[in-house]
């Protein structure tokens, strides 16, 4: 089944649980976001896009992979609204694709060096594998 | 008294120190760390959306079996307590989680979020006390100026982690201030540190670590003091060789206030 643009946004609010409308596009959200500045869209613009009913740009941006999970938007958010649920729903939307993982597990030894805890890992598998 | 514990994957590894000097500590101070005994890595990332049921099981089957025991859990890692309270709290407040995941499960009696999870920071500060836990120190760091690194995972979202003021924290400075040292407030203490981008964009975590290091040491912090595994190797190994400052995990000065650290 293909779902429509909209509608695709419309199961990425349901799943994310995130009252998105309560948004106000005041920013502070973006204005606290410490991985801002390597972002193409900022959260309070993602906010705004799903508002909309639009995902496919959202699926496309790099947000979703600079994204730290520190929830420093979440917590200062005014409204109530949690920005970094949103985004992980869009990133969970992308990585349960086939295909579309952006961790390459081949490439993880080279990565690793010896003080590296297995948290770093379980928790890099778990944001950017499906 | 003996609490039940649940040390999660990387402390019996990588941050076997982390645990090591909690146990130590703790029977100075008079209680016991019991390892849970099935317990399952928690995923190390709370699931932030709701249709993720598999993902929240093994968090789920531990808050359960402590339940069966005497209804507390003690973490230590700050990534299994952000992991085990955000599920416990969905357990308590989401119907259509609790119902999926208790259907799954087939445990014995549902269920339903009552195991009080517990940082091992908060049996200090509300079961023990700062105060006893002061009386009990042997040798007191006295002069060493201690910066608290919070990070996010203890502190963020307050509503459901409930562990201290998000933006204003003080549990760490008080504990610093109990072990005899002298706390040092400076502004980074609760950014990111870039967690699990390290593995994805280092220099992004290079840079998070490069602020948090000069702020701490633009305030004259001499070590910093964390309670998670991966900020504590981020804040070492993406550090720029310019700005080492020795990083501890809480529980190392705690053991060698209370002068059991060379037991370990
Ligand atoms: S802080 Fe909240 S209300 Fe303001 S723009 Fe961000 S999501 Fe919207
Ligand atoms: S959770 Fe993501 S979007 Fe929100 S402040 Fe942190 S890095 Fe930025």
């Amino acid at each position: 089944m293909h779902l429509t643009e909209k509608e695709e946004a419309a199961e990425i609010l349901r799943i994310s649980g995130v009252k998105a409308d309560n948004c106000m596009q005041c920013g502070k959200c973006s204005a606290a976001c410490p991985a801002g500045a390597k972002m193409d869209i900022l959260p309070h613009r993602f906010v705004w896009e799903l508002m909309n009913g639009r995902v496919n740009n959202l699926a496309a941006s790099n947000t979703l992979w600079q994204c730290l999970s520190c929830f420093t938007c979440s917590a200062r958010c005014p409204r109530g609204v949690d920005p970094a649920k949103l985004i992980e729903a869009v990133r969970l939307s992308v990585i349960r694709k086939q295909g579309e993982n952006r961790l390459n597990v081949d490439e993880l030894p080279a990565e690793i060096d010896e003080m590296m805890p297995q948290q770093a890992l379980v928790s890099a598998l778990r944001k950017y594998n499906k | 008294m003996v609490y039940n514990y649940y040390p999660g994957c990387t402390l019996s590894t990588k941050a076997k120190q982390l645990d090591l000097y909690a146990k130590k500590a703790a029977e100075a101070l008079g209680f016991e760390l019991a390892e849970l005994k099935e317990w399952q890595c928690c995923g190390a990332v709370y699931p932030l959306v709701q249709d993720e049921i598999g993902t929240r099981l093994s968090s789920v089957r531990s808050l359960a079996a402590a339940a069966a025991i005497d209804g507390k859990l003690v973490t230590l890692c700050s990534a299994c307590h952000h992991v085990l309270k955000r599920v416990n709290s969905d357990m308590a407040e989401n119907k259509e989680i609790n119902a999926k995941v208790n259907a799954y499960l087939e445990l014995d009696k549902p269920y339903q979020g009552e195991t009080q999870v517990l940082h091992y920071l908060e049996v200090l500060r509300d079961e023990i006390g700062f105060e006893e836990l002061a009386k009990k120190v042997v040798k007191p760091l006295t002069g060493r100026k201690i910066g608290a690194y919070y990070g996010c995972l203890l502190l963020r979202p307050a509503g459901v982690m409930q562990f201290d003021d998000p933006e204003n924290p003080s549990i760490l400075e008080d504990f610093i201030k109990a072990l005899g040292a002298e706390p040092v407030v400076y502004d980074y203490r609760n950014e990111c540190c870039g967690g699990y981008i390290a593995l994805k964009d280092k220099s992004s975590a290079q840079n998070m670590v490069s602020k948090i290091l000069t702020s701490a040491a633009n305030k004259g912090v001499e070590a910093l003091i964390t309670a998670c595994p991966l900020c504590s190797y981020n804040l070492q190994v993406n550090a720029a060789a310019a700005q080492p400052l020795p990083i501890f995990y809480f529980t190392e000065l705690l053991a060698e206030a209370l002068g059991v650290k060379e037991e370990v």
